[in-house]
């Protein structure tokens, strides 16, 4: 049976017509989309792309924005196959309809997966089934944004035939009023040309000629030599408006006569409101109303600090149940234990597995990551009106199509009468993809209780660090038996989950006999998709524990790797590229280190070579960070480089600092005082070097992130000799460290 | 209570508790959104703003306390156009999801007015935003440049 990977791309790389066919909208949704999105004299030629008479082009674009630059790189990829004028294009957030559900993603799973269970899903989708529906029918209702997907999976199969489809249909409209072969005319810049006759027609003119023809579903699509605006860094279109505050975020929804709403959700998760004393509270200046939820108190009132104050001010009594008395210390024990029983699952069996273990010297190591929460700037926020039958909800997320279905669900109503603005996000990193909606629950129920008054329901800070879905805490356990030269013979890796088997603890190095298995450990605190998803443990562990085969070998950490690499050229490429913009192997100073990790996840290869510190009082300090990417073929350079960098921030915060603890039930950190990240003095200086191997595009939001703890866990080891096994970094003692004299 | 606020060269008039929060006075009685919300205790930096130039945490800042100040938000910085950050922020294609900029730029602004041109050392003293998009890299570049300029 092929990984999920290769259905995913079975399912869209193999099936031209198939993958096409869904890129396009048939005919009939073409009249359905002019009545939904289309403004006074605009049509829909493709789907996604819209050129009104005046001879601009805009890019509808079906997901949201949340910093990583795709409503640049999406409209790009359409307007490049389109030959429009860059400086004519327009981008537009698509609205949350079931017709702009991104197929390139859900009707590819639908494609290919009938039996398809919730297990099998990628693991940033995985929310969508969990706790609903358990079949596929959901993803009628997704219009995600997540996985990395947005360029390889909505750019690759959607805009760019889209795009091209469209520009074939202008031309067939212009041949036809000028009685010419399609053969003799050509485009640029927004027009047909006819260079024979010396004629030009501009798209605007043609729009709704062009709409009678079908579109292709296998258009001319141009050769890479051709491009001139993929490839090329053009500057973002959202960021003029993030420089002088005028992007509304969520929470600067602005509806005339709202409300505030502030929360208090049972700090144990699965608790329930018992009885609320409400004291003088609701005779607080501008307290309106208090709401009694399954498991929550809010409070709304005409102010959010007067609601905030409010619900501090009352003492919630929750029936902790069965789960009151959970510490973290019990979750690492269950873990522990889970991994020395016998109800181990076989993920993956290649040569005789384990049993090569007896046959070579044995090296044996147990790694830990802790939970994390997400900590996007903008915490989580909903507004939400009910009246006369109707709901209409604000917010950012991830899946605007999703959120409005869950909306409905939570209030009983049909999907047409709910209106969904989907908002720009101050951050995502996957806390708010669909399944992970309790803020859109608690702001629906609470507008329910107040018919006909717009709320504002925000989450503290505090509360959204004490009511997230985390990054899992996570245990994994490796043996390899290494031959007489130090090359591992046979790996075998036993790992816990929440879930299923996870794709991403299959390594890429080549190692002829491999046994990995999993625990199923469920706890009751609520996991889900953080930035990289099982990439950001796997990474971690199985690149520390290669570069403790290579110390085990007496090897250096690069040559080692690359030896595994024989039939992985992409991956030694970016191995190489890294060490050499890094200058691996020259001497550094005492104290100071290089390590190295490499790691593909989301179909984009990458190795960061980091350069690190460690005082005689064991502190340490993240100097430099040389990455190499592979992720096919950069479509906005710049961009790519953006998102790496963030993704290496984002990780290096979890690997020095984050950790998420659980004591009586509950998290016990509430804010950035006691979850750090790293700010501008622990940035490390960063270099990015995009490798250009011309493979299938891959993904870039997420990708930077799996790499970058274990190359700084290596450095650490190479300085000091001190194996960091579990995260964060902060908790690891290194002043005992002795500063070898660093040979890398 | 009523106090009366200059932001951005404009009286206000507003009718709240002595130690309502400068932030929320902001967004929700004036309307000025530009200013954002990340913790409300002062440690993320997302919605520092100007009291007679230098750069304040407004989430912890009693209304009451700033009486008769001067407070510029984001939206009175680039009342005029944008300014030579705001451009360097474009320059160097900083924001990602752009939350926490309005802060940063706030309390950049602030810190330029001081001292053109910060070393890596004195800025990260100076600036302890946080950005979880990691924007840090671009950041410090864009500083840079303008301190060239």
């Amino acid at each position: 049976m092929p990984s999920r990977r290769m259905i995913i791309l079975g399912g869209l790389g193999t099936a031209g017509a198939l993958v096409v066919g869904y890129a396009l909208w048939p005919s009939h949704r073409l009249e359905r989309a002019d009545k939904l999105d289309a403004k006074s004299g605009e049509r829909f030629v493709a789907n996604w792309i819209k050129i009104s008479p005046d001879n601009s082009v805009t890019v509808v674009v079906p997901h949201c924005d949340m910093g990583t630059g795709i409503f640049t790189a999406l409209p790009q990829m359409a307007a490049e196959e389109l030959d429009a004028d860059w400086s004519t294009v327009k981008v537009e957030a698509a609205p949350p309809d079931t017709l702009f559900a991104n197929g390139a993603l859900a009707e590819g799973f639908i494609l290919t997966g009938r039996h398809m269970t919730a297990d099998q899903l990628p693991a940033f989708l995985r929310g969508t089934v969990a706790n609903t529906f358990r079949t596929i029918a959901g993803f009628m209702n997704l219009q995600v944004t997540g996985g990395s997907s947005a360029v390889r999976a909505t750019g690759v199969y959607g805009m760019r035939v889209a795009g091209a489809a469209a520009r074939e249909m202008l031309v067939k409209a212009a041949a036809a009023r000028w009685n010419v072969s399609t053969n003799e005319c050509t485009t640029k810049s927004n027009h047909v040309l006819h260079a024979a006759s010396g004629r030009s027609l501009g798209y605007g003119e043609l729009a709704a000629e062009a709409a009678t023809y079908s579109p292709s579903s296998t258009p001319t699509l141009k050769p890479k030599s051709a491009y001139t605006l993929v490839g090329k860094p053009i500057p973002r279109v959202d960021i003029p408006k993030k420089v002088d505050g005028t992007t509304n975020y969520g929470l600067d929804v602005k509806v005339p006569g709202m409300s505030y709403a502030a929360i208090k959700i049972s700090p144990v998760f699965g608790g329930k409101l018992k009885a609320v004393s409400v004291g003088d509270v609701l005779k607080m200046r501008g307290v309106q109303k208090i709401v009694q939820l399954e498991d929550a108190v809010v409070v709304v009132a005409d102010r959010f600090w007067r609601a905030r104050d409010a619900v501090a001010a009352l003492n919630p009594m929750f029936d902790n149940g069965a789960n009151g008395g959970v510490t973290s210390a019990q979750i690492t024990a269950r873990r522990t234990a889970a991994l020395k029983g016998s109800d181990l699952k076989s993920d993956l069996k290649t040569g005789s597995g384990a049993d090569a273990l007896s046959g070579g010297r044995i090296v044996e190591a147990t790694y830990q990551v802790p939970y994390l929460s997400h900590a996007p700037m903008e915490p989580m926020n909903a507004t939400a009106l009910y009246a006369d039958g109707k709901l209409e909800v604000w917010s950012g997320t991830q899946d605007g199509l999703g959120a409005r279905a869950q909306c409905a669900k939570t209030a009983k109503l049909d999907m047409a009468n709910v209106t969904y603005h989907l908002m720009p996000m101050g951050g995502g990193f996957g806390r708010r993809l669909p399944g992970f909606f309790n803020f859109l629950d608690y702001a629906v129920q609470t507008a329910m209780a107040m018919p006909g008054t717009p709320v504002k329901l925000l989450f503290t800070r505090e509360e959204d660090m004490q009511h997230d879905y985390y990054r899992p805490n996570v245990m994994s356990r490796f043996r390899a038996a290494l031959d007489a030269k130090g090359m591992p013979v046979a790996w075998t890796n036993d790992y816990t989950t929440d879930g299923g088997a996870d794709e991403q603890a299959h390594i890429d190095y080549g190692i002829p006999n491999q046994d990995v298995r999993y625990a199923k450990v469920p706890t009751h605190v609520p996991t889900g998709p953080w930035r990289s998803v099982e990439a950001s443990w796997h990474g971690f562990f199985i690149e520390s524990f290669v570069d403790e085969l290579a110390h085990a070998a007496n090897m250096d950490p690069v040559a080692y790797r690359l030896q595994l690499l024989d039939e992985k050229p992409r991956h030694a490429e970016v191995i190489r590229q890294a060490a050499a913009r890094a200058g691996w192997g020259t001497p550094m100073p005492n104290g100071k280190a290089r390590g190295i990790a490499m790691f593909e996840s989301f179909e984009t290869i990458v190795a960061h070579v980091v350069e690190i510190e460690v005082a005689p009082d064991g502190t340490l300090k993240v100097d430099r960070v040389v990455s190499a990417v592979d992720c096919g073929s950069a479509v906005n350079p710049d961009g790519l480089k953006a998102q790496i960098e963030g993704g290496i921030i984002y990780g290096l915060s979890a690997a020095l600092f984050g950790e998420i603890t659980i004591d009586k039930g509950a998290v016990m950190q509430q804010s950035f005082p006691d979850y750090d990240v790293v700010r501008l003095a622990q940035c490390p200086q960063i270099e990015v070097h995009i490798v250009e191997s011309g493979a299938a595009l891959g993904g870039a939001g997420e990708p930077g992130t799996p790499p970058i703890a274990p190359a700084v866990a290596n450095a650490i080891f190479a300085a000091t000799g001190i194996r960091v096994r579990e995260l964060p970094l902060k908790n690891a003692s290194l002043a005992a460290a002795r500063p070898q004299s660093a040979r890398l | 209570m009523t106090f009366q606020l200059k932001v951005n060269g404009q009286t206000h008039e507003v009718d709240v508790e002595h130690d309502a929060p400068l932030l929320w006075v902001l967004r929700d009685e004036l309307g000025l959104t530009g200013t954002k919300f990340g913790c409300g205790i002062s440690a993320c930096g997302a919605c520092t703003v100007h009291v007679n130039g230098e750069a304040i945490r407004s989430c912890v800042t009693a209304v009451g306390t700033v009486v008769g100040a001067d407070i510029t938000t984001i939206e009175g910085l680039s009342a005029k156009g944008l300014t030579p950050v705001q451009q360097a922020w474009i320059d160097h294609q900083v924001p990602q999801c752009g939350y926490c900029q309005s802060g940063m730029i706030m309390a950049i602004s602030a810190l330029l007015a001081k001292n053109p041109s910060p070393t890596d050392n004195e800025l990260a003293e100076s600036i302890t935003n946080i950005c979880r998009c990691g924007t840090y890299p671009r950041i410090r570049n864009a500083v840079h440049s303008l301190a060239k300029a």
